[in-house]
């Protein structure tokens, strides 16, 4: 019963609908930002509805500019480095 | 001088043992030394109730001082049992059980006897309620931990453990030191919360402690270790070593604030090192090192907000971090792969270990209704009560780092992605029910905060499941995702390895052995020939003289003292191995036996 549910939501096959279904989620996340009551408000930030959204994706977008570009111009070696 | 003043050490091995309070350490220490005698099934059962006795001793436990006696004119106390010694019991113990479980199908009695000492002498630092005690447990820790990366039996593992154990010697020496000028300063060996004075000594322990916890830039010996221990060896260092740390730190420098800004550091360190790693239990252990930085964070703010924030996250983190090791541990297991390159489209045959790898991603993600939510969240809330915006900020940052290569990108390219055509089964069952009962406490915490909140050492004031917190987390996580599908074609795992901390003892050392078989070589060869030309014969000529004197002159006890004496020089001999753990092991019961002498002195 697992492996049926598990294959049938990642079979390929289903991608469109999947795709579907995150942007749903990512709308209804966005806008439930906007009803939510604010209980409490530590810095002016946490007082704009949709903030997090707006600061998660900026988040995700930097940590992976950011340490890409150290990664490829310093950090990252072939695997026998240290051989 | 008595070495046991009252009570008599009949009476306290009775007091510990037997009456008010059954340390849980003895049985794991003690019992180990069974497990070689043991076979099958029998084995079997034995390795999981042990731990379930352990269990029931620490869930059972009432707080007290307990088994504490004179040691050379200083209380040692073995079990300090408060509110903040139990919650680490309570996980230890769970822990121990779980990795038990998922570690039943190994027929290597070495490994499951190293597991118990490890377990065993974690509780023991949990309960210490001096320093001495404390240091004698640290130390089992290190080595009992170094062979469950020995225990892999690769020249890479081999090497790995050698530098882990050099670092963990350093890191007991630096706390040794630390020890003794604290006692010279205080004369007390008593643990507790430290003096914030700045002294050698302050510094010193501190150095030790957050070795162990992994800050920057002392925790490269993490993620060169974890990834080359065993499968099952690698579920247990991910759950002890690094949480002893946070115990400790907990107890002895809440409300550093040095500590705040180093944890905070480490929580982007950590996500960011992640986003480069190919082998995926390097990767998880990056997410150690991200995760306890959450809890030196909170450590370092101080509040009880705070403080009951980290303890929390240590505990939820114990069983998700167990369960992440062993979900990857499955796929090395059944795969013999380790690298996130070699994989893809696992979903097919391993539908279970991902469910459960999944479950423990989105408690790490803190995800609301699992379990990194109800913890996580106080030590940023802590943050924003005490109003330190680039903290709380940093912090928000890299829990969507987080999500993004442990629950993102490591299952993406394990169990879909790219179809490697490798079909490889389910683990055995044991791995299954074990990753089962972590999986289900991630859930049932995040669900129900309720008991963990009520074992935490301060009252909790705290609601994780308010309106704004939900959306607000919903929001990162959610746009973290929309970030990663965006960015998926950039994020393809590469044949690579990252330069971390390591690479200064790792090349350093190369450069020392230049210098040593170079100009000190030469040196050694000198005074090798100076010892055979000159030393040795006059050692020689003095040993036949006293030889002469002990058969003609010396009576029969003379002779016996002799043989006496060649027999310890025969077995100092023997010390003389070559292997590098002998030597550190020598070390370390050097400095043992150095203390002892120092507060005979003392004492005395």
């Amino acid at each position: 019963m697992i492996k049926g549910m598990v294959d049938y939501i990642c079979d390929p096959e289903n991608a469109g609908k999947r795709r579907a279904i995150f942007y749903v989620i990512l709308v209804v996340v966005f806008a439930s930002d906007f009803i939510a009551s604010r209980h409490h408000i530590a810095f002016a930030w946490d007082a704009i509805p949709g903030w997090s959204a707006f600061y998660g994706f900026v988040s995700c977008v930097a940590i992976i500019a950011v340490f890409k570009f150290l990664g490829s111009v310093w950090l990252l070696k072939k695997e026998d480095y240290y051989d | 001088m008595e070495l046991f003043t009252k009570p008599s050490a009949v009476e306290t091995f009775y007091e510990v043992v037997m009456i008010d309070w059954f340390h849980p350490s003895i049985l794991f220490i003690a019992g180990a030394f069974l497990i070689p005698f043991l076979k099958g099934n029998v084995r079997k059962a034995y390795l999981v109730l042990i731990p379930a006795f352990a269990m029931i001793a620490v869930f059972s436990a009432g707080e007290g001082t307990y088994g504490a006696h004179s040691f050379l004119g200083h209380e040692i106390i073995f079990g300090k049992v408060d509110k903040l010694s139990l919650v680490f019991s309570y996980v230890f113990t769970l822990m121990a059980f779980i990795g038990m479980v998922y570690s039943l199908h190994v027929d290597d009695p070495g490994q499951h006897m190293a597991a118990f000492l490890y377990v065993g002498s974690s509780l023991g630092v949990v309960f210490a309620g001096d320093y001495f005690t404390l240091f004698v447990f640290w130390e089992i820790m290190a080595f009992a931990s170094a062979y469950l990366v020995f225990a892999r039996r690769e020249r890479r593992s081999i090497d790995a453990g050698f530098r882990y154990l050099l670092v963990h010697v350093f890191g007991g020496v630096c706390l040794l030191g630390g020890i003794i000028l604290h006692y010279a300063d205080t004369g007390s060996i008593l643990f507790g919360p430290i003096e914030h004075d700045g002294s050698m000594g302050f510094y010193l322990i501190m150095i030790g402690f957050i070795l162990n916890a992994a800050v920057p830039p002392l925790h490269a010996w993490l993620p060169d270790a974890y990834p080359e221990a065993t499968v099952t060896g690698a579920v247990f260092m991910s759950a002890f070593t690094t949480k002893t740390a946070v115990y400790v730190l907990v107890r002895a420098f809440a409300g550093t604030e040095m500590l705040m800004w180093l944890g905070v550091v480490m929580t982007v360190y950590g996500v960011g090192y992640a986003m480069l790693q190919n082998d995926f239990r390097r990767l998880l252990a990056y997410h150690i090192v991200s995760q306890v930085g959450y809890m030196v964070t909170g450590i370092g703010l101080g509040s009880e907000l705070a403080l009951n924030g980290s303890v929390s996250h240590a505990f939820t983190h114990i069983l998700y971090k167990g369960l992440l090791f062993m979900g990857a541990g499955s796929v090395i297991y059944m795969t013999g792969k380790r690298k996130l390159s070699d994989l893809g489209g696992l979903y097919k045959t391993m539908p279970l270990t991902m469910i459960l790898y999944m479950i423990a991603g989105f408690s790490i993600s803190a995800f609301p209704f699992f379990s990194g939510f109800v913890s996580k969240s106080m030590i940023v809330a802590a943050a924003n009560h005490d109003h330190k915006a680039i903290v709380s900020l940093l912090l928000v940052l890299a829990s969507s780092g987080t999500f993004l290569s442990t629950t993102l990108k490591l299952p993406y390219h394990m169990f879909f992605g790219h179809d490697s055509g490798i079909r490889a089964k389910e683990p055995p069952l044991n791995m299954l029910i074990g990753m089962g009962i972590a999986a289900f406490l991630c859930i049932a915490i995040g669900v129900f905060p309720g008991p963990l909140y009520s074992v935490l050492p301060y009252p909790v004031d705290f609601e994780p499941y308010t309106g704004d917190h939900i959306t607000g987390s919903l929001g990162i996580l959610m746009f973290t995702a929309l970030g990663f599908f965006m960015l998926l074609k950039y994020l393809h795992p590469k044949n690579l390895i990252s330069l971390d901390t390591d690479w200064s003892y790792r090349m350093g050392s190369r450069v020392f052995m230049r210098i040593a078989k170079g100009p000190v070589g030469v040196y050694e060869g000198f005074i090798t020939e100076v010892s055979n030309t000159i030393v040795l014969p006059v050692i020689y000529s003095l040993a036949g003289i006293g030889l002469w004197i002990d058969r003609n002159i010396v009576d029969r006890f003379v002779n016996s003292v002799a043989a006496f004496v060649l027999s310890i020089s025969a077995s100092v001999r023997r010390i003389q191995t070559g292997f590098l753990q002998h030597y550190a092991l020598g070390m370390v019961v050097g400095i043992m036996v150095i203390i002892i002498i120092y507060s005979l002195m003392g004492g005395g």
